[in-house]
C-alpha cells in the first residue's frame, strides 16, 4: 500500500476538487510556488486563474474570496501562519458567517479558509505558535481539525463542497504523519461526525488532530482501558457519537492544545455535564488560561498539552481521584 | 436615462428617509437609522449608469444605493420594520438590507469592508465570461480602512470591473475629512495606477456621466475607477444622535451644505406640472409601500436562526 503523508492528502483534496469543478479556485500568499506545498503541483495543472497568488493583504484577499463566493465561486483560501486568521476574524466571523442569516438566506459564502501548519511549530515562538480554532467554534464557524491522511483528504473535500464557510485547521505537529492508503479508497468525510479511532472500556480520551497520537500511544500503555474518540469536527460537534461512547466508558478526558478558558476543552465538559452520566468529574488537558507560546523549546514544550499530562488526567479519573 | 428618471429616484429616496425618520420617531422602526438625506444624487446618478445584472455594495447608510438599484420600497420598508415580508424577511434590517436578484450584495455596516467584497465578487464574474461590474459606495471615513486599501491594491493590479464610489460627505460620524485624511481622496486612489475623479455629488447627471464613463471602462476590461463625489449629509449621522446631542456642525456650515439640494437640482429640470406628477407618483407609491410595510406579518420567534446556514442538514 502507498504511503500518504498528511500534508499531500490535503494536495491531493485540492487538487481533486480543483479538477472536478471548475468553481473552485485556490488564494493565498505564495500559492504560486506552493511555499508551504499544500498547493504543489496545482499552478502548473492549473494556471493563473485557479491558482492565484495574492500580495500580502489578508483582509481584502479574504472578503475578495467572500465576493467571489456571492458571484458563485467556490474559493479555498490559504492562510501561511495561524495568527494571520486573527487578522481576519472580521472577515470570516463576521461577513462570510453572517451573510446567509442577515439577507435571509438569499445567498451562501462557501470559502474553505485553510492553515496547512497550525499549533506549535517548535521554535517559532508567540506569533506563530496559534491554533486557534476554539474561537470559531464560538462563532459558528465550521471548524474541522483532521487528524490522519485520509481524514485531511476526505474532510478537506468535505469543506470544500460545502455551502458555508469552513475553516479547516492542518496542525504542524500532524503534518507529517504517514498511513497506508489506498487511493482509491480516499473518501469524503462528513463535517459534524466523529470517529471511535481506539476502543476501551474505562475512559472516553477526547483529542483532535496530532493530538490524537499522544491519545493513541497513551492507549497502547494501559491496553484495552483506553477508547480514544476524534471529533474530527470541532463545530459541528458529533454529541451523539461522544454519547455513545461515553456511555460505555463512564469516564471522560478532554486533550485540547487550545487555552483553557473558554475553549475547546471546556465546551466537551459542559455537554458531558448537561447530558452523560459519568462517574467521576471529567478532566481537561491544555494549555494554560491566556497562553501564548514561548520561544525556549523546553518553555514551548511545558505550556503545550502532552502526554504525560494526559497520563495524569487518565489515572486520576480511573482513581476517581477529584 | 433621462432627466425625468433621475428625478424620480431622488424625489423617492428623499422622500422614503423622511418617511423612515417619521417610522424611527413613532417607534415602528426599531434600532434607528442612518439617513441618506442630501447625498441623494450619488445614489441615482450611479445606479442609472449600471445595467439591471450589475452588482453593488453599500454601506450603513444604504437605503438611497439599494432603493436606486430597484429595491421594491414596500419591501425596503418592510425589512426596516423588521417583518416577513421585507427583502431579507426581517433578519437584516436598515444596515444590511440586500436583493441579490437585483445585483445588491448587500449594505454592510463595517466601515470600508464591501470594497473587497465588490471586487470579489467583480473579478469571479469576468472569470466567468460575463461583462458584469461592481460598484462599491462607501463614505470618506472608508479612505482610512487599511482593508480598502488593500482592495484598491488588488483591484487596479488585476484590473478587475470595479467602480469605487466614495461619498465625500465632509464627516465620518463627527470627525471633520480635513482632519483625517492626510494628502488627498483621489491621490490615494491615484497611488494604485487607477483613474480617479473629484466629481459634484448634488447634481445627478454629472454623476450619472462620471459613473457611464467609469462603467464602460470597467466593462470594456481597463479595470477599475475611482469616483469622489463631494457631497452634504443634511440630516444626522444616526437617528439617535440628537439624543447624543452631538454639536459638531455650525448652523451656518448647515445652511450652506443644504443650499445645493440634489432633489432642487435635478427638479429644477423638469417642468413644474411633471414635477407634481412625479411627486404624486411617489407619495401614493409610499403610502401603499407603508400600508404593505406595516400590514405584514413579524417573523416567528421560533424561527430566529432561521437562515444561518446555507446547508442546514450538517447542523444538528
Ligand atoms: C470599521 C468600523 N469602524 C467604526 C464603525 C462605526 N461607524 C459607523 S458609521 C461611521 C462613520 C463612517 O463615516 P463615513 O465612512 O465617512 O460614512 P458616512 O457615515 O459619512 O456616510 C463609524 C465610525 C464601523 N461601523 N465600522
Amino acid at each position: 500500500m502507498p504511503k500518504l503523508s498528511y500534508l499531500k492528502a490535503l494536495n491531493r483534496a485540492l487538487g481533486d476538487e480543483l479538477a472536478s469543478d471548475e468553481s473552485v479556485f485556490v488564494l493565498g500568499e505564495d500559492v504560486r510556488v506552493a511555499a508551504s506545498n499544500l498547493t504543489a503541483g496545482l499552478f502548473d495543472r492549473f494556471g493563473p486563474e485557479r491558482v492565484l497568488d495574492t500580495p500580502l493583504s489578508e483582509q481584502a484577499f479574504t472578503n475578495f474570496a467572500t465576493g467571489a463566493a456571492l458571484a458563485g465561486l467556490r474559493p479555498v483560501i490559504e492562510f501561511q501562519i495561524p495568527s494571520l486568521l486573527f487578522l481576519v476574524f472580521e472577515q470570516i466571523a463576521n461577513q462570510a458567517h453572517k451573510f446567509s442569516l442577515m439577507t435571509g438566506g438569499q445567498c451562501q459564502v462557501p470559502v474553505t479558509y485553510v492553515v496547512p501548519g497550525s499549533g506549535s511549530r517548535t521554535g517559532w515562538a508567540g506569533q506563530h505558535s496559534d491554533h486557534p480554532y476554539s474561537l470559531f467554534a464560538h462563532v459558528g464557524v465550521k471548524t474541522v481539525v483532521p487528524s490522519c491522511p485520509a481524514d485531511a483528504y476526505g474532510l478537506l473535500l468535505s469543506a470544500i463542497r460545502d455551502n458555508d464557510p469552513v475553516v479547516v485547521f492542518a496542525p504542524a505537529g500532524a503534518l507529517g504523519i504517514r498511513d497506508d492508503v489506498e487511493y482509491a479508497d480516499l473518501k469524503a468525510v462528513p463535517l459534524g461526525v466523529g470517529q471511535v479511532v481506539r476502543e476501551g472500556s474505562d475512559v472516553t480520551v477526547v483529542a483532535l488532530g496530532h493530538l490524537v497520537q499522544e491519545a493513541l500511544a497513551v492507549a497502547d500503555e494501559l491496553p484495552g482501558q483506553v477508547e480514544v474518540f476524534d471529533p474530527r469536527t470541532v463545530y459541528p460537534l458529533d454529541v451523539d457519537g461522544l454519547a455513545a461512547s461515553v456511555a460505555k466508558t463512564r469516564r471522560l478526558v478532554v486533550i485540547d492544545d487550545s487555552n483553557r478558558t473558554s475553549g475547546f476543552a471546556a465546551e466537551v465538559l459542559a455537554v458531558a455535564a448537561e447530558r452523560f452520566d459519568l462517574v467521576v468529574p471529567p478532566r481537561r488537558v491544555t494549555r494554560p488560561d491566556g497562553a501564548v507560546l514561548p520561544f525556549a523549546l523546553a518553555l514551548d514544550r511545558a505550556v503545550q498539552p502532552g502526554r504525560d499530562h494526559l497520563v495524569a488526567a487518565i489515572h486520576a479519573v480511573l482513581k476517581g481521584d477529584q | 436615462m433621462g432627466t425625468v428618471d433621475l428625478y424620480r429616484t431622488v424625489r423617492l429616496i428623499r422622500r422614503f428617509e423622511e418617511r423612515a425618520i417619521s417610522f424611527v420617531r413613532s417607534g415602528e422602526i426599531v434600532g434607528g437609522i442612518h439617513p441618506y438625506v442630501g447625498q441623494e444624487a450619488i445614489a441615482a446618478g450611479v445606479c442609472a449608469a449600471l445595467r439591471p445584472d450589475d452588482v453593488i455594495t453599500s454601506t450603513h447608510r444604504g437605503h438611497g444605493h439599494v432603493l436606486a438599484k430597484g429595491a421594491n420600497p414596500a419591501r425596503m420598508l418592510a425589512e426596516l420594520m423588521g417583518r416577513e415580508s421585507g427583502l431579507n424577511k426581517g433578519r437584516g434590517g436598515s444596515m444590511h438590507a440586500a436583493d441579490f436578484g437585483l445585483g445588491i450584495l448587500g449594505a454592510n455596516a463595517i466601515v470600508g469592508a464591501a470594497g473587497s467584497i465588490a471586487t470579489g465578487a467583480a473579478w469571479a464574474y469576468q472569470r466567468q465570461g460575463k461583462d458584469i461590474v461592481a460598484v462599491s459606495f462607501f463614505g470618506d471615513g472608508a479612505m482610512n480602512e487599511g482593508m480598502l486599501l488593500e482592495a484598491f491594491n488588488l483591484a487596479a493590479l488585476w484590473r478587475v470591473p470595479v467602480v469605487f464610489v466614495c461619498e465625500n460627505n465632509g464627516y465620518a460620524t463627527t470627525m471633520p475629512v480635513e482632519s483625517a485624511v492626510a494628502g488627498s481622496i483621489t491621490g490615494r486612489a491615484r497611488a494604485f495606477g487607477m483613474p480617479a475623479f473629484t466629481i459634484d455629488g448634488q447634481d445627478p447627471e454629472k454623476v450619472l456621466a462620471a459613473t457611464t464613463a467609469a462603467v464602460g471602462r470597467a466593462r470594456s476590461g481597463r479595470g477599475p475607477t475611482f469616483l469622489e463625489c463631494t457631497t452634504y449629509r443634511f440630516d444626522a449621522h444616526h437617528t439617535f444622535e440628537h439624543r447624543a446631542r452631538l454639536n459638531y456642525r455650525s448652523t451656518e456650515e448647515l445652511s450652506t451644505g443644504r443650499s445645493r439640494d440634489p432633489v432642487e437640482i435635478q427638479g429644477a429640470r423638469l417642468a413644474a406640472e411633471q414635477r407634481a406628477a412625479v411627486d404624486a407618483e411617489i407619495e401614493a407609491l409610499l403610502d401603499a409601500a407603508a400600508g404593505i410595510a406595516m400590514g405584514s406579518a413579524h417573523p416567528d420567534p421560533a424561527a430566529a436562526l432561521e437562515f444561518l446556514y446555507a446547508s442546514a442538514e450538517v447542523m444538528r
